[in-house]
């Protein structure tokens, strides 16, 4: 299936990228993250929250495709 | 004319929603990047009475960005000097000055006294405390947080409404996540995040328009994207946070990091015996301190060079300022390797130290 996948803050400097498009044929979220941290191995230490088309979502819910943003928390003020 | 004319004609405020300004009480956390644009607004607007605590002194690379404060503000407490601003700016309103640090003993108290906590601190250490406090106290956050050009805004603990902690259920655990001091912030950014928590408060106080509960706002100043994720109430991590509410004036703070990083100047150390001083500067950096034995392992071969800590030593890191050796200690106490510390000296400071007291150095080479 076709996502975007949308990277903010310190997860856009490990991917080195805010956005990118790509086919997968997984069917869970932790599959998706399980590709991601082959590809992007620093993102396993970094801490985020996972949304599908705006919503949170755990690693065990089914990817239905469009969406998805990596969130980390920002301390900042 | 009235001060507030230009918001007693909108029809959606009135005198009616004015008197629910001037009635209501503010709690700003931090008079810093977003607390000096919340104070500013929420002062102008005529916000009845505003607290501000912070224990922070201004400095010169303050000014930049936290714009309540000028050359003449240097070094007072950021409380205290943005009160002074504040006065001058509308005395008709009460302002007051906290000038010490939010903590799990004063907390709780001080929230019970205000109507809306605004929260504009820059470590998760305060702002769990900050949303913990909330939630014990039922009081609405209106929540920003900012990283070098992107900001997130959202209002906590509003009518049953999730929590921070719905969104981020624990501090973060791994690689720490830096602040505005040690990473740069664009300027403008806590202006327009501080403006839109501003707008929040005001919404919430006047009960218009549709308040960002449940929502947490992205905004991408560099692309000027906006985007808004959906936030569900979480009643475990909630009823967590009230299961310990009556140990929560017990607990302390440690602010700025999730694991305390412990320095020690030069001179405190230098004679120690049983210690190892790693130089954690990429290779290429100079001065060398060649005048101390010192371990060279670069931070970013750090993880992978682990063989060449002796965990028999204390270990003793420096960079060129400090600020990688602290982070650096960090890393080493996840792992789970201790009796690490920081020098806060540079490394050109270390060798002139050692140079001027060569013969009572006992590391010395």
């Amino acid at each position: 299936m076709h996502i975007t996948i949308k990277y903010f803050g310190q997860i856009a400097e490990v991917t080195n990228t805010e956005e990118e498009s790509l086919e997968f044929s997984g069917s869970l979220i932790s599959e998706l993250l399980e590709t991601l941290n082959t590809k992007y191995s620093a993102l396993k230490n970094k801490d985020f929250q996972v949304a599908q088309n705006q919503e949170l979502v755990s690693g065990k819910t089914e990817l239905t495709g469009g969406d998805i943003a990596l969130l980390p928390p920002f301390a900042g003020g | 004319m009235s001060r507030y004319n230009r918001h007693i004609i909108l029809s959606e405020i009135g005198q009616v929603g004015q008197d629910k300004i001037s009635n209501t009480k503010i709690l700003v956390i931090g008079a810093g990047g977003l607390g000096c644009p919340v104070l500013q607004y929420l002062t102008a607007a005529g916000v009845g009475t505003i607290g501000i605590i912070d224990f922070d002194v201004v400095e010169l690379s303050n000014l930049q960005r936290q714009v309540l404060f000028g050359k003449s503000s240097l070094g007072k407490n950021k409380a205290v000097a943005a009160k002074a601003r504040l006065k001058d700016l509308n005395d008709d309103i009460s302002i007051i000055a906290y000038p010490e640090q939010l903590n799990y003993r004063n907390a709780i108290e001080l929230f019970l006294q205000y109507d809306i906590i605004v929260d504009g601190s820059d470590n998760f250490e305060t702002r769990y405390l900050v949303n913990d406090a909330c939630i014990i106290t039922n009081k609405p956050l209106v929540f920003g947080a900012i990283y070098k050009f992107e900001g997130q805004v959202s209002v906590f603990n509003y009518k049953n409404g999730p929590s921070y902690r719905c969104l981020f259920p624990n501090p973060p655990q791994k690689d720490a996540v830096p602040n505005c001091s040690e990473i740069g912030v664009l300027g403008v950014l806590p202006g327009i995040i501080g403006s839109i928590q501003a707008n929040e408060v005001l919404k919430i106080i006047l009960g218009i328009g549709n308040v960002l509960s449940g929502k947490l706002l992205c905004y991408n100043a560099l692309t000027s994207q906006i985007s808004t994720l959906k936030i569900k109430r979480n009643e475990t991590v909630i009823q967590l946070v009230l299961d310990k509410e009556h140990s929560f004036e017990k607990k302390q703070i440690n602010i700025g990091c999730e694991i305390e990083v412990i320095e020690v100047s030069i001179s405190e150390i230098v004679s120690e015996k049983n210690i190892q001083f790693i130089d954690i500067r990429e290779s290429h950096e100079q001065p060398k301190v060649d005048n101390l034995n010192v371990t060279y392992i670069p931070l970013s071969e750090l993880e992978t060079s682990l063989h060449k800590i002796d965990l028999s030593k204390k270990k003793a890191l420096f960079c060129k300022s400090g600020m990688r050796s602290k982070h650096a200690v960090k890393v080493l106490q996840g792992l789970n390797i201790n009796n690490c510390f920081s020098i806060p000296q540079g490394a050109s400071e270390i060798k002139n130290y050692i140079k001027t007291h060569n013969k009572t150095v006992s590391n010395a080479k």
